[in-house]
């Protein structure tokens, strides 16, 4: 790990003027930060820690019935929050589907949309990667890449966004509240991630020294409560990254579907909002047939970046498994293995 | 720059001084305060040998760097037995057989404790098994890890509301 500078702000302001000098990383929990500060793929030369500053870790009903979380919530702390947890089911299942119970207690609401791609080749410092160092190439492109994208990406990139929680804040128009040096501005989350192009080392909307100090919920995103499930299908049934995933809303009135929401996982280089997909379910009766109409428009646009042509039909499954389970329901508890498509009981065939 | 640290550890108060800010908090359990129980595994918050107690919670001790932690309240396996008397957890796992070579045991444990604090696992060995799951054993105890587990939530009374009922 590289020698760096400590700085331990009282105030936003304070923060925002120690990150302005460059080469300044905010630190909040550190779960990826450190990680890859310890393997040379991040070497800020100043971490300004977030985790002394007052009033970043709240959890706030706003006045207009929308929902503020502090940048400094931690993962488990939310999806713990059974106040939470009933208005926004498939944000916390997603939550309680990422990571391990050490990780969730210490990550962050901010750290978590922030966090790096897991590409491998990203993280080793020996490989070709444009995002990490730009013009150096892509060893992904010809390498083990049957994890990558399938959406949105260029030559110059492959990777993807590896976040749960973002999925469904996606698909639920969360709001995230930016503050600078020169005041304070939100962006939907689902253009805060950026799509490779010829900048892939450009990963967010964020400018050098910006802070994410919350994420917005706007109101009336709670209207999917009753009908919303994310799903995830990993290499392994816990504590891994997902494949594909998917986050499914269904606002269902008199047997029809009146609005959908339906974003997607581990297919791009951001959370993806399959908008097309849910302007086909609105109005449909909420059936099988009508759910792979939406999973086909939902990957319309998907093509192999790899070795990983399978993802593409993997994805339409999940997505579809998704809205067949959202559609039947939302849970009163989280089965014993949060979205997983896999049974939790030997016998079983799924939840 | 050498900066003054204070911590509560396994019920003491401690204070540090940190010539250097990279100094994780396994580190610093391990080679300044002597407390070895905590073990270093990936030390990339990967296999869960370093866990340990942060203000109450299961954390991976690699992961955190000490000086950002200043003023914070640790647990360790140290700090778990009250004196001769095993902690009810310690004690299931050698009733239950839940080790082979012993190394991921101390952060087994400690998670183990967090689980049964967290309350939501209860008795049901799939969510036990789910709760677990940031914590590996390469001897591959994890049937015994299990039974343990869900003892020891018995004899702590801490099945939780949802087995109660």
């Amino acid at each position: 790990m590289n020698r760096f500078d400590y700085v331990r702000p009282r105030t936003i302001a304070e923060a925002l003027s120690a990150a302005a000098q460059p080469g300044s990383a905010y630190l909040a929990a550190g779960t990826n930060l450190i990680d890859l500060m310890k393997i040379g793929v991040a070497r800020p030369a100043r971490l300004v820690d977030l985790n002394h500053l007052p009033g970043l870790d709240a959890i706030e009903g706003l006045p207009d019935g929308g929902l503020r979380l502090g940048a400094q919530v931690r993962n488990a702390t939310l999806a713990r929050d059974a106040g939470f947890a009933r208005r926004f089911p498939a944000v916390a299942e997603a939550l309680l589907a990422g990571a391990s119970a050490q990780l969730r207690n210490a990550a962050t609401v901010g750290g978590n949309i922030l966090q790096r791609t897991r590409c491998a080749y990203f993280q080793d410092p020996d490989s070709a990667c444009n995002r990490r160092e730009p013009g150096s190439g892509c060893d992904a492109r010809d390498g083990e890449n049957r994890l990558h994208a399938v959406l949105g990406w260029s030559d110059a990139c492959i990777a993807t966004h590896p976040s749960d929680f973002c999925v469904p804040l996606v698909a639920l128009d969360a709001v995230v509240e930016i503050e600078g040096s020169d005041g304070a501005r939100e962006v939907p989350l689902r253009n805060f991630h950026l799509l490779p192009g010829t900048t892939p080392e450009r990963e967010s909307v964020l400018a050098p020294g910006e802070l994410v100090v919350a994420l917005r919920l706007p109101p009336g995103a709670d209207r999917f409560a009753a009908h919303a499930r994310y799903v995830k299908l990993r290499e392994r049934t816990s504590y891994a990254f997902a494949l594909v995933s998917a986050a499914a809303g269904l606002h269902v009135e008199e047997g029809r579907i009146v609005e959908a929401r339906l974003a997607l996982g581990g297919v791009a280089a951001r959370p993806w909002r399959a908008e097309a997909a849910e302007i086909a379910l609105a109005g449909a009766i909420p059936d099988a047939a009508a759910f792979r109409r939406a999973a086909e428009l939902a990957l319309a646009e998907a093509r192999p970046s790899g070795e990983n042509g399978f993802k593409i039909e993997l994805a339409r499954r999940i997505a579809v498994r998704a809205l067949s389970l959202a559609a039947s329901g939302t849970p009163t508890r989280l089965p014993a293995l949060p979205a997983s498509p896999f049974a939790s009981s030997a016998g079983g065939l799924h939840d | 720059m050498s900066m003054s640290v204070t911590f509560t550890i396994n019920r003491a108060a401690r204070t540090v001084e940190l010539d250097d800010p990279r100094v994780t908090l396994l580190d610093l359990l391990r080679e300044r305060l002597d407390l070895a129980g905590t073990k270093k595994g990936c030390d990339r918050g990967q296999c869960g040998a370093c866990t340990i107690l942060l203000n109450g919670r299961r954390v991976n001790a690699c992961l955190a760097l000490a000086i950002s932690h200043d003023g914070a309240e640790i647990l360790t396996i140290e700090g778990l037995a009250e004196g001769d008397a095993l902690h009810p957890v310690q004690a299931a796992f050698i009733e239950h057989d839940a080790l082979q070579c012993g190394f991921c045991t101390p952060g087994q444990i400690m998670s183990a404790v967090g689980l049964i604090g967290e309350g939501e696992a209860g008795l049901d060995p799939e969510r036990v098994r789910e709760g677990m799951s940031g914590n590996l054993c390469r001897c591959g105890a994890y049937r015994g890890i299990t039974e343990a587990v869900v003892a020891a939530t018995q004899a702590m009374g801490a099945a939780g509301q949802e087995d109660a009922a």
